[in-house]
């Protein structure tokens, strides 16, 4: 979905400005998939700060360890250890320690990658020419076996920075911090649901994030005519805006399976994201808010 | 006693539908567990009736007593997620107090170490809840975290360490675990314990990449991993592709579903689609069922 955004947003000459890609979902990140960026920049090394013992200078005095709340350190006797994998990098041990014994080390939580896809795919794989232009593509990364997801997320969204035009984050599944660091800042959020019971109570989780933060919002029915009406019904009752609804289609999953945007499969959805994107500025502006936008 | 964990790396493959399904099939004296606690749906299916209910009480939250703060900035400088923050003029005499803000707070602690003014309070934070429930096929533990929230990897663990206390308990024989969606910090804390994961996957690239990710995982935790390819015939070449990339894995893929609108219509009807009626999915499915029944007895 987000990547079929930034498909038609690119090729059409009513949406202004550059087209940012930016994918959130660092655990899976599937972005690269259907944009087929060319990257330029080397991958950059994302890092968290943790501490290394220097146990010469240290006096077991433990204070490192009692002001960790992540059982990061530990000190037992004259045997200290530090377990940079739980460390959260709060910094409090460093600190606290006043024998200077523990000094900055690094743990590696991801990379960010960095390209430009190209835009004018009108299924024909011909470059539809008007109004087409370069997607800047941003992609975070999480190393195997690295748990924690947010500080990579964020440190992506630093990088990307505050980009002008239609910046749009593809974010990760669920309703915990990954989801909100990803969510914060944003002026709108797409929420992407299918019409079944799993998908309508995801939806309700995720409603109930996005009212938290106090972001408007919309809803794209993915998979439509499956036969279940309650997510339209759910819609309706609560005022919220179903902006698209995407037919189920084996074609579709088809150019899914393929890793080809739902808009190569059915170059005709290319007008509806268009207007989508229109309909959402326009949401945008009745709550007050600018440009740019959140697609989960 | 065996435990049974079923991940898919991205949400939406089908993989609660099936753990569903294994619920209803399995033999051998069961526990269900849902770790999937962000967006937990197994009980959609599995209907749990008369909870018990606990609080899940994780970390502490920063809150600043305004009365106190001199708005001296000292947390605000310290804080290393963003969760201090000034309000100027928001001190009778005009000057400025800090303030909190939760979802960003990680619950260090190193404000109210620091405060000059002991102006900080850390209070244990209200996570979410858990639950033991019973069900049609056996006992269940599942979640809910509250919004937001953090914690998910404890609540994860925690889920799964009550599912193993009352499966000991109870002497049953099976803790059949619906695991979280991705392979960051709720994945890794579902992993551990694990004698066998079943990661269901689609034949789309996206599918592919995510189980390359996965698998990963389970070899860096050293937990041996079967693959379901579910939907298998809407890319019959990817599915190909994902049956060789197994084999040079040493990996096997235990089962294969085809796209079959009864697994929708059983989720409406709030049903497994083993006790749906006979589909072609509910006949792979039985299939699936008994070659993992056989890898872990």
């Amino acid at each position: 979905m987000a990547a079929a955004l930034a498909l038609s947003a690119s090729g059409s000459d009513t949406i202004e400005g550059p087209v940012t890609f930016v994918d959130c979902d660092v655990e899976e990140p599937n972005g690269h998939i259907f944009l087929k960026p060319s990257f330029t920049h080397e991958p950059e090394p994302v890092t968290a700060v943790v501490p290394r013992v220097r146990e010469e200078r240290c006096n077991y005095c433990g204070a490192c360890r009692d002001i960790c709340r992540f059982n990061a350190i530990t000190v037992l006797g004259k045997t200290i250890l530090a377990f940079p994998d739980m460390c959260h990098s709060c910094k409090g041990c460093f600190l606290v320690c006043d024998q200077k014994a523990l000094e900055e080390d690094e743990r590696l939580l991801g990379q960010i990658k960095r390209g430009i896809a190209g835009s004018g795919v009108d299924g024909s794989g011909r470059n539809s020419g008007r109004g087409s232009r370069d997607i800047l593509f941003y992609s975070g990364e999480l190393r195997v076996g690295e748990a924690m997801s947010s500080p990579l997320i964020k440190a992506l969204k630093k990088r990307v920075g505050n980009a002008s035009g239609l910046v749009i984050y593809d974010a990760p599944p669920g309703t915990s911090c990954p989801v909100i660091k990803t969510m914060a800042g944003a002026d709108f959020v797409l929420l992407v649901t299918e019409p079944t019971p799993f998908g309508l109570h995801d939806l309700k989780l995720c409603a109930e994030v996005v009212e938290i933060l106090d972001i408007p919002f919309g809803v794209v029915i993915n998979r439509a005519g499956l036969g279940f009406d309650e997510v339209e019904k759910w819609c309706q009752q609560r005022g919220v805006p179903i902006l698209m609804e995407i037919p189920f289609d084996r074609k579709i999953a088809s150019a899914y399976a393929q890793g080809r945007a739902v808009i190569e499969a059915i170059p005709g959805l290319k007008g509806s994201f268009i207007s989508m994107i229109h309909d959402i500025e326009q949401l945008i502006r009745q709550s007050g808010k600018k440009a740019s936008e959140a697609g989960s | 006693m065996k435990e049974l964990l079923i991940l898919s790396g991205k949400g939406g493959t089908g993989k609660t539908s099936i753990t569903a399904a294994f619920a209803h099939l399995a033999s051998h004296p069961r526990v269900i567990a849902d770790c999937d606690v962000d967006a937990s749906d197994l009980h959609l299916v599995l209907a749990p009736t008369e909870r018990e209910e606990h609080p899940f009480i994780s970390g502490v939250k920063a809150r600043v007593v305004p009365d106190l703060c001199s708005g001296c900035g000292t947390c605000v400088e310290l804080c290393q997620f963003d969760a201090m923050s000034l309000e100027e003029g928001a001190r009778q005499d005009g000057g400025a107090v800090a303030r909190c803000d939760e979802l960003s707070c990680e619950g260090c602690g190193v404000c109210a170490r620091f405060c000059p003014e002991s102006a900080i309070e850390l209070d244990p934070s209200d996570c979410g809840k858990w639950f033991i429930s019973k069900t049609r096929f056996g006992p269940m533990v599942h979640a809910w975290i509250r919004p937001g929230e953090e914690n998910s990897g404890k609540l994860v663990a925690l889920v799964k360490r009550k599912a193993s206390e009352l499966a000991e308990e109870l002497d049953k024989q099976l803790i059949l675990v619906d695991g979280p969606p991705g392979i960051g910090c709720p994945v890794i804390a579902s992993i551990s314990g694990a004698h066998l994961v079943l990661v269901v996957t689609e034949p789309t690239q996206s599918g592919r990449h995510d189980l390359e990710r996965v698998i990963g995982l389970t070899r860096h935790f050293k937990v041996p991993a079967c693959v379901c390819i579910n939907k298998w015939d809407l890319n019959q070449d990817m599915a190909r592709e994902i049956e060789d990339y197994c084999r040079d894995q040493g990996i096997e893929v235990v089962g294969s579903i085809p796209f079959d609108r009864a697994v929708t219509e059983a989720q409406v009807q709030g049903v497994c689609l083993t006790e749906h009626a006979d589909s072609e999915a509910a006949r792979a499915v039985k299939g699936l069922w008994e070659r993992i029944d056989a890898l872990l007895f």
